[in-house]
């Protein structure tokens, strides 16, 4: 009985549910990182409406993708350490595939609740409510996007003990774009112009990361690891 | 040795193979082979290149010279994937998991051999009742015990297995060496290294002798 | 066998490499610091004031030619590195990771003479221009790929994790400067573009030629220079190095080891 893609993605998301449910509390961490986030910038600016309300959408964005950026350590980390990692480099499913499903529960454990908090973080910072719509759609099509180009990055440096600024130094650089688009879409919305485009720009990103992401993060885990 | 024209092709063959780390050879040029139900005795002092030979079977590692064939055909990824169940020295299993879950993942990862079950493989390897417990509780020598059953219900024809009798009690010893016969019998193989300490496994085997290079 | 081919097999040697670069650095600096100094002068007398800018925009004649080579040398590296990945080139590993330092050395020399150019024009020293915002990220990319190769202990696992990064970012670094021109295009409206390079009259532009080809030299000077140095420290515990170092036959007990941290 050799696994099929569906079979082998499957037991990954099983696994990695299960393993989420054992350990609750670290779920909420990035969600609680963004909320800090928030609360020092909305102290930091004084706390009228006026001077947050502008900076809103863009502190909102920072603080997922930051957020998001701390997350990145757990994604291969743990399997790598137990020799999980190994395991999936000799399967018979292509590690690309692996390494997708991977980054899939990842991001919906560690991201979609931030993205569900992020209404609520919205309140905090007095974001105008005509841009929320527009920040959940962007936020919806970056965070995945994030997360694949974080995997590359959390890829090449598995093998590492203090990897620390070391991973938020190479994502910099890939996640501006997304970032760029990203709050720059509400920007555009907020300033009257159409979204769309910014929008459509990081669906097409999404897209291409789908399918590239995962094959250089497999590349980059076999680099680390040799 | 003189060719043979009706000796069938070795399941596992190197030629040639060469390893080095930071410009030092850790290993090679190796010429060795492997039959289907032989195995293979890697011995060798430490830092002899035993674990870093077959982490490059396993292709793990890239090897820097010679090459590896499986049943005759160069061993690219996918052929060694199919063909190979390596046994490290990390167990490869989630401390949150429990045994059963763990088997069931890594089944799920690699396939499973026809007409065995984890349930029945927990059985042989003396891990019965501890199908609930977390990997956490596990002491060392189950923890390699519940690789063993990883290793009994994967499909894979070839093993390698490294320093399989680290942890393990007399009992245990008896057991790997049990399950290597089993495999040979069905026409499997297997590479084991050892330190040369332990009690090899009794069945045909070949040796080879790895040179410290420190 | 064909003598290009014969000559690039050698070139992979390191005891060859060695020799070629010991020999032909000197040279390449000698070259460059003739062609660019000849460059300079003509930027700084001979050339007339700009009608608009005055002579401020003098600087124009260092910024330009270190941003051209900031992007070919990222460009280098990565063809370098993919070289080295496919076909596992010691040499190209060695050239793409001393390709590195000097790239971000030539980016910093942009931004700053980027910044100096813009403090008569804009009236601060930084204002998010899009070319100057990439060539920011272009450092953090560069300084990512040191740090990289820094981090890791295995010289050749570090080179190629390293030029794996620098291969993404090149891919990447298109998507990047479009992205900032358009998040600049979003918020600033149309800008003036100060760094433009169109329209610049033929009398004026002989001694921007002269830079760029002189800073081409600088670069293949410092290359074969930082090539050699690796490459001899990579190759430390080899007879050959020992030969070169000591002139005799033994390799000294302790080379090859990494220094103690």
């Amino acid at each position: 009985m050799t696994p099929s893609l569906a079979g082998s993605a499957r037991a990954l998301l099983a696994r990695d549910f299960r393993l989420l449910w054992r350990r609750r509390g670290d779920a909420l961490q990035p969600a609680l990182f963004a909320l800090l986030v928030v609360v020092l910038f909305g102290l930091a600016l004084g706390g009228e409406a006026d001077a947050l309300a502008g900076s809103a959408s863009a502190v909102l964005w920072v603080a997922v993708l930051l957020a998001g950026l701390l997350g990145l350590d757990t994604l291969f980390r743990g399997d790598a350490e137990d020799g999980s990692l190994e395991q999936w480099m000799l399967a018979p499913v292509p590690l690309a595939w692996l390494v997708a499903v991977r980054t899939f529960s990842h991001w919906l454990a560690t991201v979609v609740p931030l993205v569900i908090a992020t209404p609520l973080l919205g309140e905090l910072l007095h974001l105008p409510k005509a841009e929320l719509p527009v920040l959940l759609a962007s936020l919806a099509l970056g965070t995945p996007l994030l997360s694949l180009l974080g995997a590359v990055v959390a890829a090449l440096t598995v093998g590492m003990r203090r990897s620390g600024i070391l991973v938020a130094l190479l994502a910099l650089p890939l996640y501006v774009p997304v970032l760029v688009f990203g709050a720059g879409s509400v920007a555009a919305h907020a300033q009257g112009l159409d979204p769309v485009g910014a929008l459509l720009l990081l669906g097409a990103g999404l897209a291409l990361a789908l399918v590239l992401a995962p094959l250089a993060a497999a590349a980059a885990i076999r680099i680390a690891l040799s | 040795m003189s060719p043979d024209d009706s000796r069938p092709t070795p399941l596992l063959e190197a030629h040639a193979l060469g390893f080095s780390r930071n410009e030092e050879p850790v290993f090679g040029p190796l010429d060795f082979a492997v039959d289907s139900g032989e195995a293979l005795l890697v011995q060798g002092g430490n830092g002899a290149g035993k674990t870093t030979l077959l982490r490059v079977l396993a292709g793990l590692l890239p090897a820097d010279a010679g090459d590896v064939t499986i049943d005759g055909i160069r061993a690219d990824r996918e052929r060694r994937a199919h063909a190979i169940a390596y046994l490290g020295h990390l167990p490869g299993l989630k401390a949150d998991l429990s045994v059963l879950e763990n088997l069931h993942f890594l089944c799920g990862l690699h396939g499973r051999r026809r007409g065995q079950s984890p349930e029945a493989a927990l059985g042989i390897v003396g891990l019965a009742g501890y199908e609930d417990a977390l990997a956490r509780q596990l002491s060392a020598g189950q923890k390699k015990r519940l690789s063993l059953a990883r290793l009994w219900l994967s499909p894979a024809p070839l093993w390698l297995l490294d320093e399989p009798y680290a942890n393990l009690d007399l009992e245990g010893i008896e057991l790997v060496n049990r399950m290597v016969q089993a495999h040979l019998r069905g026409r499997g193989a297997a590479l084991v290294t050892t330190h040369g300490a332990y009690a090899a496994p009794p069945v045909r085997t070949r040796l080879l002798q790895l040179e410290s290079r420190r | 066998m064909n003598p290009l081919v014969l000559w690039f097999h050698k070139l992979g040697s390191p005891p060859w490499f060695d020799r070629f670069a010991a020999r032909w650095a000197p040279w390449a600096f000698l070259a460059g610091a003739l062609v660019m100094g000849v460059g300079l002068w003509g930027a700084l007398f001979e050339v007339p004031a700009d009608y608009q800018q005055g002579d401020s925009f003098r600087i124009l004649y260092i910024h330009v030619p270190s941003a051209w080579m900031s992007m070919a040398v990222f460009g280098i590296m990565a063809i370098q590195a993919a070289i080295a990945l496919v076909w596992r080139i010691k040499l190209c590993e060695v050239l793409a990771m001393a390709c590195a330092p000097i790239g971000a050395a030539f980016t910093v020399i942009t931004l700053l003479t980027g910044s100096i150019w813009g403090k008569p024009m804009w009236g601060t020293w930084w204002d998010w221009d899009p070319r100057l915002t990439t060539e920011l990220i272009l450092l953090f990319l560069y300084l990512g790929v040191m740090g990289l190769y820094n981090a890791i202990d295995d010289r050749r696992a570090a080179a190629r994790a390293a030029g794996f990064l620098a291969i993404v970012g090149v891919v990447l670094l298109p998507v990047i400067r479009y992205s900032v021109v358009w998040w600049n295009s979003l918020h600033q409206g149309q800008t003036i573009r100060v760094f433009g390079e169109s329209s610049m009259d033929p009398s004026m532009a002989w001694p921007l030629w002269w830079r760029v080809i002189g800073t081409k030299f600088w670069f293949v000077g410092s290359l074969l220079l930082r090539a050699r140095a690796d490459n001899l420290r990579r190759e430390a515990g080899k007879a050959w190095v020992a030969r070169l170092a000591t002139g005799s036959e033994r390799p000294h007990p302790a080379a090859g080891r990494e220094p103690a941290r």
